[in-house]
């Protein structure tokens, strides 16, 4: 339960980024914390304290219950997620650079003209 | 070549031509436009084709769901499915024209294709990681198409965003994290199938409670909606078009609907949080259209209280609400689509979409102005067009609700009634700031948008007159199939998996 727990918090500073702060990188890292957070428990999902990779080395000796192993499946999941995040982050971080050129700061107060 | 084998180039073809795109236009600027033009109305066949088979069901790879990757392909997916392809044909038709004013053209049609297949890619999907990876492909392309103008305002939308979607995006993964961790499976029809043994505990609430929130970002719902107002004004014209048409419609109600009806089960708690978030929707969203000048801006925020108006009509839960729902989904498509690009054509004729320094239009540009008035007609729900009747089917399940909901059903039919007033407001305003009173000197040399573009206008206005005038049909051929889907939960899980 308290690994559970302390996803939950990391996923509530990463929350905690996002509303109140004021630099735009500072937004992205926040961004970047939440997906670690989601990554976190969707491996958390599949651990099993003690348990085995799932790879059967040979077929007699596959003497070893399924149920020892850990699932494999929230491991490829988590790997096409980072992929993803990766993705968001890298256009994120451009977007930032380029307000960056066009206002000549990251401050989200002084970039603000869309409103009503 | 069997029908089954066509489903996954829906994804194939469009994600091959958004990479091959850069590389040919290397050659030839021109063969960018070509390839588009050729996949979408490739996919348009594609879809045609598929109206009258049955459920469609595609194993990748030839593993056998639950344990394989499937695509399945029913009424619901169908409908979308040919949605997407005539909107998304008709757009690229447009953009032809339409980004004669940008650079890099290649690379807007390589977002645009990658867009449509993450839309397919959700819509064919039968399992739920697979539903958010191809949101995120056509979430991602959207963050960056929204940004396309590269302007200090569309930069600033598309971080927004990027910023919001990246959030909801985030709770759908954390509820299919919770939903793998209590099912064991992510096949949607195995996950149907272990829910109905298990029975709805707490832990499937806080998941639909994730799945809402995620999925109601991605849908514009009010209280995450705060990105929708900024992303599809500053969007190029066809891109709004895309967004407000499809991307919505695809993203969110679409993951609303097959989840919630599908897979969890849809049952009163669900009944009442759609019904006050569609209320919510509806009303703000027009109220707070009625106060804009800016062309787009004033249709985005309609584009809300139309969202609103959908999900009121899943929410409601009856048979009526649901076709109502479905068909308004149909209908907003369409006239949300052709309001958009005639906002793009104005636009590209007078350089501004500041109501205010427009005017009397009609004179200048009758093919625009006439369509234009069409859509409006069709949104507001006058007679003859498409949105009258759907919006009729939703008032009047909205009144039959009365046997769940008790007095309440009144109070809800009148604020629906209200609402579809305050729309006639907000387009009546539209209509005679932009193409109706004096025009300014300013824009006395204005003339038609190029043919290319006009052409497009024409069709999808008489796509919404056909929708008013052969409404029993459509809501037959394509709505009727849909709600069959919707209707039982039991029904999918054996089409898919074979038994309960």
């Amino acid at each position: 339960m308290v690994p559970y727990i302390l996803c939950m918090i990391l996923f509530l500073i990463g929350v905690y980024g996002i509303i109140a702060k004021k630099n735009l990188i500072k937004i992205v890292i926040g961004m970047v914390i939440i997906e670690y957070a989601v990554n976190l428990i969707l491996i958390l999902v599949g651990y099993r304290s003690g348990g085995a990779a799932p790879i059967i080395t040979s077929i007699e000796g596959a003497s070893r219950e399924a149920s020892t192993f850990v699932d494999p499946l929230p491991q490829a999941l988590i790997v096409t997620s980072i992929v993803i995040g990766l993705s968001v982050t890298v256009l994120a971080i451009v977007l930032c650079l380029r307000l960056y050129e066009k206002y000549g700061t990251l401050d989200i107060l002084h970039i603000r003209r869309l409103r009503g | 070549m069997k029908s089954e084998h066509l489903l996954p180039l829906f994804i194939a073809l469009p994600l091959g031509a958004g990479f091959l795109i850069p590389l040919i236009s290397l050659i030839r600027e021109w063969l960018a436009d070509v390839i588009a033009i050729i996949t979408v109305s490739i996919l348009v066949v594609f879809a045609m084709c598929r109206l009258s088979d049955g459920v469609i069901i595609y194993d990748v790879g030839g593993w056998t769901p639950p344990f394989g990757i499937n695509l399945v392909e029913d009424g619901l997916s169908g409908l979308f499915h040919i949605i997407i392809a005539i909107v998304s044909f008709l757009i690229v038709i447009y953009s032809i024209g339409y980004m004669k004013r940008y650079t890099a053209r290649s690379k807007y049609f390589c977002l645009l294709m990658l867009m449509i297949a993450g839309m397919n890619g959700v819509i064919a999907s039968g399992d739920l990681f697979n539903i958010f990876v191809f949101l995120e492909i056509a979430s991602i392309s959207s963050y960056a198409l929204v940004a396309f103008g590269i302007d200090r305002e569309e930069l600033e939308a598309s971080f927004k965003y990027l910023v919001l979607g990246g959030l909801g995006s985030s709770f759908i993964l954390f509820g299919i994290a919770f939903m793998y961790s209590i099912t064991g499976t992510l096949n949607l029809a195995d996950i149907a199938r272990v829910l109905q043994r298990s029975g709805n505990s707490h832990m499937v609430q806080f998941i639909s409670a994730m799945f809402i929130m995620g999925f109601g970002t991605k849908a514009a719902l009010i209280p995450f909606h705060a990105w929708l107002p900024d992303a599809h004004p500053s969007a190029p014209a066809p891109i709004s078009a895309m967004l407000s048409g499809l991307l919505i419609k695809a993203l969110g109600v679409y993951c609303i609907i097959r989840i919630f009806f599908n897979v969890i089960g849809f049952n009163m708690s669900f009944s009442v949080v759609f019904i006050i978030l569609g209320v919510l929707s509806m009303v703000i969203g027009a109220l707070l259209a009625i106060g804009q000048h800016d062309f787009k801006r004033m249709l985005a925020y309609s584009s809300i209280s139309q969202m609103g108006y959908i999900i009121f009509g899943l929410g409601l839960g009856n048979p009526l609400g649901i076709i109502g729902a479905l068909f308004h989904l149909l209908n907003h498509a369409f006239f949300k689509s052709l309001l958009f690009l005639c906002s793009g054509a104005v636009e590209y004729a007078t350089g501004t979409r500041d109501l205010r320094q427009l005017g009397g239009l009609w004179k200048k540009m009758p093919i625009t102005s006439a369509t234009c008035s069409i859509a409006s007609m069709s949104i507001s729900g006058i007679p003859p067009l498409g949105g009258f009747f759907s919006k009729l089917l939703i008032i009047i399940a909205a009144v039959q609700a009365y046997d769940t909901l008790g007095p309440t059903a009144y109070f809800l039919a009148s604020v629906t009634v209200f609402v579809s007033f305050l729309t006639i407001v907000y387009f009546v305003k539209l209509q005679k700031m932009a193409l109706f009173g004096a025009l300014p000197e300013k824009l006395e040399k204005v003339h038609e948008v190029p043919a290319s573009m006009w052409s497009v206008l024409i069709v999808l206005a008489a796509f919404c007159i056909a929708f008013g005038v052969m409404f029993p049909w459509f809501i037959g051929t394509l709505v009727e199939p849909a709600y069959q889907v919707m209707l039982e939960t039991s029904e999918y899980i054996i089409k898919v998996l074979g038994s309960l």
